[in-house]
């Protein structure tokens, strides 16, 4: 029996203990710098360290349990930052989403110098987002008429002067929507690129087989091409969404951290953390991270399920 | 500082007074420290921003090793954290740091410091650092209450031995060593003042609402309210005041409180003496908001530059900001009188709404000695008149001859009323108010121009943010 | 790679049997859209070009559209050696940025290529658990932990003051690499998972049964078909250390001796006076790289996209 015991261990070993040595220090890495360091930001939040004294232990310190979640939950500022994030991350979303399925689709069907469309709709990846805001810093002045520059400058010239607008400074509930604006130009064409991928690895026999079985272009798209599609989509709404999520950079340079039209959860984290307030920092930081995880649970249930209808 | 042309009559009297107090000032000084200054002044009497290049290892040849050094046996690294990273701002480091090269020529200086601009300060790196256990050895800060939150933790040192042992309770003003000193410790060492409370004015502006020309001194925010009428009435396309994002706003609100409080009345605001929830901070608060009213519409989107260059156009008619704007004005090419006219804020006359960068040495800097050579080298004549003169604020040091020096006229006009005026601290400038408490404020004026919150939800969260 | 061309071929095909009925309209129309797209994503490099060519005093917002009054080619020169000797340029930062991106990029690939051919091919229980702990690490605050990181990384100091010792690394890179490598980890045993995902089982199964170990099946049989994935992972990896800024602005304590994207930022937003012509010549300058990257490897980028996308 012992024995046994002993031989089917060492079996396992031998089928499992190369890919978990392989792995392991991944594991190891990724368990100290991601799990150790949110356990500890996980603590900080549940205590009352609201200064640098009290941080580093030369004031004592509470354990207050939720307390700093309910209180910041419980302010208009939480509301409004948390809305922000919410209309900021759908516009994000769609407007890549959208741009980019349809560049895809323009680009699939063969077009003249795809190759220059494309580095150009990938093009503005490659500008750090320090840079990207301040050219748009310019772009999105709200200045009107005589006094516009940028876009709505560039809309008088087209004779679109009912575009011209305030972008984010005048509208506390939708003026946030304007900052996706460079974000959508950031990352569209990273979107364009996974659905072209992903029009070109639709086996061309099912088309044809739409297409013999009398299926219009709308039916083909319906039943073959869009459920083909829908990895890649579900893969581009889990990087855009996460990166909304840590849109800081940008909105630093568009606009201001003081600026209350604009203000993301992330940015309310990065105020607590300048001013040494490590508690209320923390707990933003566990609350980003939980909407993280109401995010990301759909798409693991999903690809694990994918996997074992496999 | 009333008038420009009152100005020029005035600098003779002014410079005498200052020479005077600068006589004073090197008898207190060692007679090694004197003979450096005196050669220093010799050897670069007219250094502008743009002989900085050349000048470069001038000093360093020419003067024998570790003169006038005032700490002894400094050597090795000084890790120093600052914000001084662009602009004059870093051309006036550059002169610091030659005169350190010149004083401790062993000591080898580390710039630990961070960038500014997008992505903030810096403040949130430094705070890392020192809460993380990594301190710098010194680090640029707002003197004043922004480092509250470090001397509660007891990251800082008194260094009130160094004010002693340098001579500096006699070459600052007394205001401002009563301003920094603490429960009678003293943390920071201040290398450069500036002002808060200036108004900026465009003379082509100002003709077009057919307003004065010469002087641009309001008496009162009531006078100012009316001349801004005035420019909107006459010159409808000139925006009356000119503005940028929210700590520009910050900046017009503290001055707006200065001119309806008065000195004392402001500086009872921090104090505990002035209630914010009070009458007269509401009748401020009013009138700032309808100061706000006057401005441009692209104020939050825009830093502070774009409303300077405003004034440089003749775009706008007034601004008020601190005095960092004529390295603006300079660039452009803007001549103060014929292009444009400075004067305090309205109704602030005779008060100095103060903010200075300054240093201090941190508890358990891994190179004390160090760290007190850099506080003598920003405190000593030398620094103070090398960084000022390229960076454009005044020396703290009260004993400096500025005009033979060759420092420029509104330099010299600051200095004058840095030495006689009632001292006040800046709110936006960290001087006044903790870095948290600075940053309720900002969130509230960003709430009440945003339309988030009416006059009284304006002014309650203004009290909470203080409380 | 060849699935991808066959696939690409047989559209063009479909197409132009469309085309044969007279002028194609719908081609005509794609083309105009994707130029009108072409402009509109352009709109901001124009703005970045012709401001970089700009004097200082020219060089503002509202003279957004307008072309120089006077070109210069100053403003590049400085953003590359320095506008000031006191200000250093994106030049020489650039060099220590390389010293920073290759290494960790080509780690990271490595690194990741293990953890996918493990988690999707060597299977041991609770892979998928593993995987999941693993990719969880994606959505980390950085912000919320710096200062435990930052601790953290202290603590590391022996080791990586031995490693900034060594002649020609700057200081403070081998730390920015180990971050970059550690973060990346996540998101390339994504990539590389579903790549091998989708590469057909038996090739390995193959291999195994020949009795190859796991590391030789690795070596000879898995690494060679794992290019695809390698450029989607270069490219990512690189774009996201070139223009990464939290980190460089936390753990290089020198800003003259630091990263492009500190460099560009002290160009760009000094509390005092700002020059956005040397601004923007310097955001293009830093921006080159990348650029060259995505227009080099554009067409393998694709591929590697679809190898690994398309099973999700």
């Amino acid at each position: 029996m012992a024995a046994s015991i002993t031989r089917k261990r060492r079996g396992r070993f031998r089928r499992y203990g190369p890919p978990l040595l392989l792995i392991s220090p991944s594991v190891i890495l990724i368990g100290i710098f991601v799990y150790g360091l949110i356990g500890s930001a996980f603590q900080t939040s549940m205590t009352s360290a609201h200064s640098a004294a009290e941080f580093t232990g030369k004031q004592p310190t509470e354990f207050v349990f939720l307390g700093n979640y309910t209180a910041w939950l419980a302010t208009k500022e939480a509301h409004h930052a948390l809305l922000n994030q919410l209309i900021f991350t759908a516009v994000f979303l769609g407007g890549t989403l959208s741009l980019g399925f349809l560049w895809a689709w323009l680009l699939d069907k063969r077009a003249k110098a795809e190759g220059i469309f494309r580095s150009v709709y990938l093009f503005p990846m490659a500008v750090s987002a320090v840079a990207a805001g301040v050219v748009w810093k310019w772009l999105l002045n709200p200045n009107r008429d005589a006094k516009a520059y940028g876009l709505n400058r560039l809309f008088q010239t087209l004779g679109l002067d009912f575009m011209q607008n305030s972008w984010w400074t005048k509208n506390l509930t939708w003026g946030i929507a304007a900052i996706a604006m460079p974000a959508i130009w950031q990352m569209a064409g990273y979107v364009m690129a996974l659905f072209l991928a992903g029009f070109r690895g639709i086996p061309n026999e099912l088309r044809e087989a739409a297409r013999v079985d009398g299926a219009n272009e709308w039916k083909l798209y319906r039943h073959v091409i869009f459920p083909q599609l829908s990895p890649v989509a579900l893969s581009a709404i889990i990087i855009i969404g996460h990166m909304s999520l840590k849109t800081f950079d940008l909105i630093m340079s568009i606009s201001k951290h003081t600026n209350y039209q604009t203000k993301i959860p992330a940015i309310e984290m990065y105020r607590y953390m300048a001013e040494g307030d490590y508690a209320n920092a923390a707990m933003v930081g566990v609350v980003l991270l939980l909407i993280v995880l109401v995010l990301i649970i759909p798409y693991l249930i999903h690809t694990t399920r994918a996997e074992k209808n496999r | 500082m009333r008038r420009i042309s009152f100005l020029t009559a005035g600098m003779a009297a002014i410079a005498l007074t200052l020479s005077g107090c600068g006589g004073s000032g090197d008898e207190k000084t060692t007679d090694s420290s004197a003979a450096t200054e005196a050669s220093e002044t010799t050897e670069a009497p007219e250094t502008t921003p743009a002989d900085t290049d050349t000048e470069t290892t001038e000093p360093e040849e020419t003067e024998p090793a570790g003169t006038g050094a005032l700490v002894e046996g400094a050597s090795g690294e000084l890790d120093i954290f600052t914000w001084w990273t662009a602009g004059s701002e870093a051309l006036g480091l550059e002169q610091l740091i030659l005169v350190l090269e010149a004083k401790y020529p062993d000591i080898e200086f580390v710039n630990g410091g961070n960038a500014a601009g997008q992505g903030g300060s810096g403040k949130e790196v430094l705070a890392t650092r020192m809460n993380a256990g990594d301190p710098p050895d010194t680090f640029q800060a707002h003197a004043g209450k922004e480092m509250q939150d470090y001397i509660d933790a007891d990251q800082l040192t008194d260094v009130g031995y160094l004010y002693d042992q340098f001579g500096l309770r006699d070459a600052f003003p007394e205001d401002l060593v009563a301003m920094l000193t603490q429960d009678g410790k003293i943390y920071s060492i201040p290398s450069n003042v500036h002002r808060a409370n200036v108004l900026w004015a465009s003379v082509p502006a100002l003709e077009a609402a057919g307003l004065s020309t010469t002087d641009a001194y309001y008496a009162s925010i009531d006078d100012f309210i009316a001349a801004l009428e005035q420019v909107k009435t006459n010159a409808p396309d000139i925006t009356p005041l000119s503005i940028g994002t929210t700590w520009c706003q910050v900046h017009l609100l503290e001055t707006v409180l200065i001119a309806e409080l008065g000195a004392d009345g402001y500086n009872g605001l921090f104090d505990g003496t002035t209630d914010w929830a009070g009458a007269d901070v509401t009748a401020a608060l009013e009138k700032f908001a309808t100061l706000m009213s006057y401005t441009n519409e692209d104020r939050d989107s825009v830093e502070w530059e774009p409303p300077i260059q405003m004034i440089e156009e003749g775009t706008a008619a007034f601004n008020i900001m601190g005095d960092w704007a004529p390295a603006s004005f300079d660039a452009y090419g803007s001549v103060a009188g014929a292009d444009y006219l400075y004067a305090p804020s309205p109704g602030t006359q005779g008060i100095f709404d103060f903010l200075a960068d300054a240093y201090g040495v941190t508890n358990g800097a891994p190179h004390p000695k160090a760290a007190e050579a850099w506080i003598d080298v920003i405190s000593s004549k030398e620094g103070q008149i090398g960084f000022n003169k390229v960076k454009g604020s005044i020396p703290a040091r009260v004993d400096i001859d500025l005009e033979a020096e060759g420092f420029s006229a509104y330099q010299l006009s600051a200095a004058e009323d840095f030495a006689s005026n009632a001292i006040v601290g800046s709110i936006q400038h960290g001087c006044a108010v903790t870095i948290k408490q600075g940053n309720a404020i900002n969130e509230a004026v960003s709430k009440f121009n945003t339309g988030a919150t009416d006059l009284a939800g304006f002014q309650a969260e203004l009290v909470t943010a203080m409380s | 790679m060849s699935a991808l061309d066959t696939g690409v071929v047989s559209h063009g095909v479909t197409e132009s049997r469309v085309g044969q009925h007279g002028f194609p309209w719908g081609k005509a129309l794609r083309h105009l859209l994707l130029i009108v797209f072409l402009a509109i994503v352009l709109i901001p490099v124009y703005v970045l070009l012709v401001t970089s060519f700009k004097t200082q005093t020219d060089a503002q917002p509202a003279h957004a559209w307008l072309l120089p009054n006077e070109w210069t080619l100053e403003n590049w020169k400085k953003a590359w050696n320095g506008p000031s000797a006191a200000v250093p340029g994106v030049g020489p930062a650039m060099i220590r940025t390389f010293q920073l991106v290759i290494p960790s990029t080509i780690i990271s690939a490595f690194l990741g290529s293990m953890n996918g051919y493990v988690l999707s091919r060597w299977r041991f229980p609770h892979a998928n658990a593993v995987f999941t702990f693993l990719l969880f690490g994606m959505f980390i605050p950085y912000q919320a932990v710096m200062v435990p990181l930052y601790r953290l990384v202290q603590w590391l100091k022996p080791v990586t003051s031995w490693v900034d010792a060594l002649p020609t690394v700057p200081d403070g890179i081998p730390i920015l690499i180990l971050l970059h490598v550690v973060y990346g980890i996540p998101i390339t045993t994504l990539i590389f998972r579903n790549y091998y995902e989708s590469v057909p089982q038996e090739l390995i199964e193959a291999a195994r049964v020949d009795g190859a170990g796991m590391l030789r099946t690795y070596a000879s049989v898995v690494l060679p078909i794992s290019v695809p994935s390698f450029v989607v992972v270069l490219i990512w990896q690189f774009t996201s250390a070139w223009n990464d800024f939290l980190f460089a602005k936390f753990f290089v304590a020198n800003p003259d001796k630091s990263v492009v994207t500190i460099a560009l930022n002290n160009l760009a937003g000094g509390s005092i006076m700002s020059d956005h012509g040397v601004e923007m010549a310097a955001a293009l300058l830093a921006s080159f790289p990348t650029l060259i990257i995505y227009v080099a490897l554009g067409k393998y980028f694709l591929g590697g996209l679809m190898a690994g996308s398309v099973k999700g």
